[in-house]
């Protein structure tokens, strides 16, 4: 099965070139149990914690220089959050930051100075993350005027080759952000990350915003400008297949927690969480190019990601799990190499799926109207076990 | 002209259309090729700012553009009053009808209209016989003076508590919150009427005369503590909800201080709602001075004032009608051309809320 013609993805590449200043492969962004709850205030006439949000509960992550590592998760499982937290936009409630060896988890404005230039982020909402009433020329010029750089030849022609490199022209240096498509302003939102030459950009769902047509060709660009600078990208998305392209490792995450890590082929290729099962069933076949049998699993969940003030005991799965048993909802699973697995595999499940993509003897259909829907006799079994 | 004709053949295009245009997204690093000289051609031209934007739709507004002269004209009668005064040849202190016999009869002018002549083109103020024309003048010119002085600190209170209140949350925010609640409580024009003598009371010892400057400014501090918080509450709403914004995190993550991001990021955000309140506070300043003055608490007696003039005419109304006539008229006018310009400068930043 070839990709559809619209939707035309850059190829799996793999080593990366040396990223500047850091040895390629070596750690450059360590997270150790981070976690970050929002807490609930209610009550009157004196307000009261009554209970949190525990949107990243105790994640462990490592983003080496020059790497690319996709995070992946349905919508409100705490993937921004996990963003935020280590570009210090937030503070985590508890767990450490470890940039180059150096602790930056409660780094003041001052000391992280260094670190800030290094660490870039690129937005999901184009219209939001550029001010309208500023000058594109000042967008991107702006984060080295906070920091006092001034390259060679000046800020301003610095910001026109960056527009070049991004795919605008020099000629955009004047003009305000309402005047251009989403696309193109994604592009000067790329060009104000590079404008520091980080080392590391986490790119939250830069694509997610934007047009189907659009998307590929912002994707080529990340994927053109980290191969050409080796900068490491922690790239987050809803959906595996994006991240397929782009990363060397991938993080499945849900509902605060990461279920399932490794390297891109164990993940697409060898998943054992049930959890990344599903989200890999749920990618449409013609997104998934290649490697593609013409038979795949198929899978699927019923119902929303449970609440995240008041997550499921145990593993936070099992309430949308096909395999979830009594150990299931007493102990919560570690992530570990689970046997089979090739090293640097984690897997989060008690109950691990065998290491294969292929169909299964029966679909699994977990919503009950679905089921109904769909006639078939296996299926509505199925359904039942929820 | 070619080039001319190149520009002009631009400037229709600078508009959204032009990202139209423009989308034609090529991947990868290499500009498009195709219509690359087109693009190269059109976009030399800057771009036009949201303020840009704001003041050409402005432009096209008939209604705004009028009584924004009309609201010019009258700043620009009271910002040259003295240079009027020299050129017509008369102050607003002397007592015409006084020193010159005639021209009052029984305290009301001699001639019919109130005694408008080539030489007193308002006519004279009974009693008095002072000239109405500058009395006018430099009443319009007290006034105006005095609401500027209020807008301006008001403003400026209000962006700095609203902003700091909406940027900074927590415990900045609920006291500055509470305190406009307590201050909006207060029924504005009683607490002037009551605090301008008080504070006067206050600062003056009650034998010595009260220099008019000090006056000036106890009027000044009293409208002011009531005057800012829809502004400053306002704001902090619009703040509350612009520092979510990912272009305020883009500027958290290269490192800016609350300041610069206060300074570069917010305010250029919030100058909208800013300049539309300011047009409408300025002539509730106004009225409100105005009517200060009529109840006897504003500017006193030499200093000319606007306000007052009604409440002098109030005693003569009966047998001098036109007394009445030119502050009343003018007044009108101001207030009605104000509120108008305020109506038009808020469709011109806002084409999605006009008719
Ligand atoms: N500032 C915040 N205050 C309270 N809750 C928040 C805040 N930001 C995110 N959340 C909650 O945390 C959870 C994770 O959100 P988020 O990280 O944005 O998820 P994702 O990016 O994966 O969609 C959601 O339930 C969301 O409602
Ligand atoms: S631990 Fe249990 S509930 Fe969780 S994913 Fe594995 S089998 Fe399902
Ligand atoms: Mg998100």
């Amino acid at each position: 099965m070839n990709a559809t013609d619209n939707v035309t993805l850059p190829q799996p590449r793999d080593a990366a070139p040396a990223g500047k200043g850091a040895t390629p492969g070596e750690p450059l962004l360590v997270a150790e149990k981070l976690t970050k709850h929002f807490p609930i205030h209610a009550g009157f006439p004196i307000k009261r914690k009554v209970g949190a949000v525990q949107a990243v509960d105790g994640i462990d992550l490592t983003v080496h220089a020059g790497e690319t590592f996709g995070l992946v998760g349905e919508s409100g499982c705490g993937k921004s959050t996990t963003g935020r937290l280590l570009t210090r936009l937030m503070d985590p409630t508890s767990g450490t930051i470890t940039y180059q060896g150096q602790d930056i988890t409660h780094a003041n404005r001052k000391q992280l100075a260094p670190v800030r230039s290094e660490i870039q982020m690129i937005f999901q909402d184009p219209y939001s993350s550029l001010n309208p009433r500023q000058t594109v020329g000042t967008i991107i010029g702006g984060p080295m005027e906070i920091n006092g750089i001034n390259p060679p030849g000046g800020r301003e022609k610095r910001v026109r080759e960056l527009l070049e490199t991004v795919g605008l022209t020099p000629e955009h240096y004047n003009r305000f952000p309402h005047e251009f498509s989403g696309g193109q302003r994604q592009r000067i939102g790329v060009a104000r990350a590079l404008a520091l030459e980080p080392k590391l950009i986490v790119a939250d769902e830069p694509v997610s915003a934007l047009d189907v047509s659009i998307q590929a060709q912002v994707v080529n660009l990340l994927q053109e400008l980290q191969r050409e600078l080796g900068i490491a990208f922690l790239f987050i998305a809803h959906d595996l297949a994006i991240v397929r392209h782009f990363s060397q490792r991938v993080a499945v995450m849900y509902l605060g927690k990461i279920v399932e890590v490794g390297e891109r082929d164990d993940i697409y290729g060898r998943p054992r969480h049930p959890y990344t099962h599903a989200l890999l069933s749920a990618v449409p076949e013609a997104r998934l190019v290649e490697s593609d049998e013409e038979g795949r699993e198929r899978i699927r969940l019923a119902g929303d990601v449970p609440s995240p003030v008041n997550p499921p005991s145990g593993c936070r799965f099992r309430t949308r799990c096909w395999k979830a048993q009594e150990k299931c909802a007493t102990e919560e699973p570690p992530l570990v190499q689970v046997t089979g697995n090739r090293a640097g595999h984690l897997t989060a499940c008690h109950f691990p799926e065998e290491p294969t993509t292929a169909a299964r003897s029966e679909d699994i259909v977990l919503d009950p109207a679905l089921a109904a829907a769909e006639g078939g006799e296996a299926a509505s079994e199925d359904g039942k076990k929820l | 002209m070619f080039q001319e004709n190149s520009a002009r053949g631009h400037f229709a295009m600078t508009s959204p259309s032009q990202a139209a245009v423009t989308e034609t997204d090529t991947p990868g690093l290499v500009p498009d090729g195709l219509n690359s000289k087109k693009k190269r051609k059109t976009s030399a031209l800057t771009g036009r700012s949201p303020g840009q934007l704001m003041w050409a739709r402005f432009k096209r507004d008939r209604t705004g553009v009028i009584s924004a002269c009309v609201v010019l004209f009258f700043f620009a009668i009271g910002l040259f009053a003295p240079v009027i005064s020299k050129i017509y040849g008369k102050d607003p202190y002397t007592r015409y009808g006084q020193n010159t016999p005639g021209l009052l009869i029984n305290q009301y002018p001699a001639q019919p209209n109130g005694g408008i002549s080539s030489d007193f083109w308002f006519g004279i103020e009974p009693g008095l016989g002072r000239d109405v024309f500058m009395q006018l003048l430099y009443g319009i010119r007290n006034t105006l003076g005095l609401a500027v002085a209020i807008t301006i600190v008001s403003v400026l209170t209000a962006i700095v508590l609203g902003v700091a209140a909406g940027y900074f949350g927590g415990r900045i925010d609920y006291f500055v919150g509470r305190f406009i609640d307590l201050l909006m409580a207060f029924p504005n024009q009683l607490f002037y009427v009551a605090f301008v003598p008080v504070v006067a009371a206050i600062l003056v010892a009650p034998e010595d005369e009260m220099p008019p400057w000090l006056r000036a400014v106890i009027i000044i501090l009293v409208m002011w503590f009531l005057g800012w918080m829809s502004l400053a509450r306002l704001l902090r709403g619009q703040v509350l909800s612009l520092r979510e914004r990912e272009f305020v995190e883009a500027a958290k993550v290269s490192g800016a201080s609350p300041w610069r991001i206060i300074r570069r990021e917010l305010v250029p955000n919030v100058m909208t709602p800013i300049l539309v309140q300011t047009t409408y506070m300025l002539p509730n300043f106004v009225t409100s001075i105005a009517g200060l003055s009529f109840l006897g608490v504003g500017l006193v007696e030499p200093t000319p004032d606007w306000g007052r003039m009604f409440a002098n005419a109030a005693d003569y109304y009966r047998n001098d009608i036109t007394y009445l006539f030119f502050p009343g008229v003018a007044m009108v006018l101001f207030i009605v051309a104000f509120n108008l310009l305020g109506d038009s400068v808020r469709d011109a930043f806002d084409p999605k809320r006009a008719r």
